[in-house]
């Protein structure tokens, strides 16, 4: 996985609450073997019609939110399904970052196994974020994960909680699945017991 | 020893190592996998040179591509990439050695109905699939997650997965339900009252008198829309109704293994004095016929109510309020009653199991469909549907006009040939009414199998009650 460097961007502003995984990358699209090549139907839905013509007023047709690599969004972002493909998407397309006062727990997690950055704000410092998304290209917002900080093109700056490992993991663009495999004697271990006190699972 | 709920006890049970800021490994006692979720993390493995750690502990089965129609067993009947999809997946099991109900097999169906019924899933045990609607599996008092891609290949590689521990809620309904209410009225209301978002960070345990009095069948419809409601797992208490769904399934114990698992399931429950983070109580009695009006199952109402207005909601739901209204083709102001259905889905892993068509059965007995409606009953799996031909209600829907297809996941997520086209409008038993979900610029209602049954006679959203007064 790719480590998460420090991002300055292009914010795009997209206040609909509750944006599902369904609109995120509509099902049609759930039928690939691959994890790739998803950009193109992000927000699929909204974006195109269905002669798959660009929806002229959708905001990442417009010019200016065409190199989108920041999302302020509408409240519990990635709602309903346990898609991949939804992170998946969102990174093929160049989003870096998503910022939200609240995410669904799946995606959320999601987003971090993608080296995608999930940003969990108050409503305050979204409505600011949001204000600041929608002036445009000429405006580039600065993500700091290692600071925990976004500050908006006017210098304004908010500091966001994470989990410390999710944190380590995408500084340094770490394979959650080698770090649990390091930790085979404990799981030995467990399973070991687990067949002693539970030997019907 | 500190008093525990349900959800802290089976953690503890299950931790494998945790880290000093609390990011834990925990073990997975079943990991079910499905056709649309899975090549991904098997690909993964390949390329990595791993294997799946725990076959024995791993259960695949086909089911949110695969036709509902007869003769689906000819590959021909299906898309090119849903093909594929289902390919791969019977090459992965074979190739991982993992259980595997192939579409062919009588007990292929929906994987959160096929689990519960072959008896994989059992009290006290932690359950993932990469789907949402995992938490299904709750209903046992399992701890039961939905988990992305990545994840997947996690738990087949390692068996575990990487959590911090969510926090308690409890859902408490108490007394009993009015006649003609289910548990999926009781599951909308729950989901109207908190938003689809009030459950985010939190394990919810549902409980009280009238949880406690519903089936097996209800208690999967309740915890199968835990996460509707943004919950990381539902969790009902096992009791003896849980042990008696589960004594006899194929894979649940026998002998002395039974009574030694029955020795631990009975110490499953919550401490009187167990710490919630939040708790919510409704009383049953209050609960109506509940139907959902927008694009999100918080979006719920009783059908006695009528379309609300935007304005009536605050801050960023009063533009997805209009949003939905616009999208669903509903003027505010309009009795739920009067709103006209052209489809009829039946089916799901929220209500597509045998009590859910009884109830259908039961409503629909020697009467007919609308004219004109198209309906649907899409059984869970190929056992629900051989019970329900064995116990004649496979008859009496063919007479009263419905179509009676084959097991899937169908117009749920329309992933599949069973779709709505642009503007139907569906009374639907499932778990989501998002834009799109049932089919591009489908329309969705979700309602209660009692409740589609009723707007399949009619053509229109009903009160089930008023159809039962008729026929009593």
């Amino acid at each position: 996985m790719d480590k998460f460097e420090k991002l300055t961007g292009i914010a795009a502003p997209m206040p609909l609450v509750n944006i599902d995984t369904d609109m995120i990358i509509p099902k049609v699209f759930l039928k690939t073997i691959k994890r790739s090549g998803l950009g193109v139907n992000l927000f699929d839905e909204m974006r195109y019609d269905r002669q798959g013509n660009e929806i002229s007023d959708f905001v990442l047709n417009q010019p200016q939110y065409r190199e989108t690599e920041i999302l302020v969004a509408g409240d519990n972002f990635g709602c309903g399904s346990s898609r991949e493909h939804a992170p998946w998407a969102l990174k093929d397309f160049g989003i870096k970052a998503i910022i939200s006062t609240s995410f669904a727990d799946i995606f959320y997690n999601n987003c971090f196994k993608n080296g995608l950055l999930p940003i969990k704000l108050p409503q305050e410092a979204v409505d600011v974020l949001m204000k600041d998304a929608e002036k445009g290209s000429n405006a580039r917002m600065i993500v700091d994960l290692e600071a925990q900080t976004v500050t908006t093109s006017d210098g304004e700056s908010f500091s966001f909680e994470i989990d410390p490992f999710k944190k380590h993991c995408l500084l340094e663009g770490l394979d959650d699945i080698g770090l649990s495999m390091e930790k085979a004697p404990a799981i030995d271990a467990f399973e070991a017991q687990a067949a002693q006190a539970r030997p019907w699972v | 020893m500190s008093p525990k709920t349900l959800y802290d006890k089976i953690w503890d049970a299950h931790l494998v190592h945790e880290d000093a800021d609390g990011t834990s490994l925990i073990y997975i006692d079943r990991h079910l996998v499905h056709e649309v979720t899975s090549p991904q993390a098997f690909e993964g493995l390949r390329m990595a040179g791993r294997t799946v750690r725990a076959p024995d502990k791993t259960i695949a089965v086909p089911d949110h591509n695969v036709p509902t129609t007869e003769g689906r067993d000819n590959p021909d009947q299906m898309p090119e990439d849903s093909r594929i999809q289902v390919a791969a997946l019977d090459t992965n099991a074979k190739e991982f050695g993992i259980h595997y109900y192939p579409v062919s097999d009588i007990r292929q169906g929906i994987v959160h109905i096929v689990g519960p019924e072959q008896g994989w899933t059992l009290p006290g045990m932690t359950v993932v699939c990469g789907d949402s609607h995992t938490a299904t599996h709750g209903a046992f008092g399992a701890l039961a997650h939905g988990i992305g891609t990545s994840e997947v290949e996690h738990v087949l590689a390692t068996q575990t997965l990487i959590q911090s521990k969510s926090k308690n809620m409890k859902v408490e309904i108490t007394g009993k339900l009015a006649p003609g209410v289910t548990a999926k009225d009781i599951v909308l209301r729950i989901i109207a009252e908190t938003g689809t978002a009030g459950g985010t960070g939190y394990v919810i345990e549902y409980c009280g008198e009238a949880i406690r009095n519903l089936s097996m069948e209800g208690r999967m419809t309740i915890c199968n829309m835990a996460i509707e409601g943004g919950a990381r797992a539902g969790l009902i208490a096992p009791d003896e109704t849980t042990f008696d769904y589960v004594k006899g399934r194929p894979h649940a114990p026998k002998g002395a293994q039974w009574e030694a698992a029955l020795n631990w399931w009975k110490t499953l429950y919550s401490d009187d004095d167990a710490h919630w983070d939040k708790v919510l109580t409704i009383p049953g009695e209050s609960i109506e016929p509940t139907v959902t009006w927008g694009t999100s199952p918080e979006d719920a109402l009783p059908i006695s109510a009528v379309v609300p207005a935007p304005d009536s909601f605050k801050g960023g739901k009063v533009a997805a309020a209009q949003r939905s209204l616009d999208y669903m083709g509903l003027q505010p102001g309009t009795p739920l009653t009067d709103i006209q259905i052209d489809t009829v889905f039946i089916g799901s892993c929220t209500n597509g199991r045998i009590e859910d068509l009884r109830a259908v059965a039961e409503v629909v007995k020697g009467k007919k469909v609308k004219d004109g409606m198209r309906a649907m009953i899409v059984p869970g799996s190929g056992l629900v549907r051989a019970q329900a031909e064995e116990e004649g209600l496979a008859d009496i829907f063919k007479e009263a006009g419905f179509e009676w297809r084959l097991a899937g996941c169908s117009m749920c997520l329309a992933m599949n040939p069973d779709q709505l086209s642009e503007g139907e409008r569906c009374a639907s038993t499932s778990n989501r009414n998002f834009e799109g979900r049932q089919g591009y610029k489908g329309r969705t209602h979700l309602v209660s199998p009692a409740m589609a049954a009723a707007a399949a006679l009619t053509g229109h959203l009903t009160d089930v009650r008023a159809l039962m007064t008729e026929n009593a």
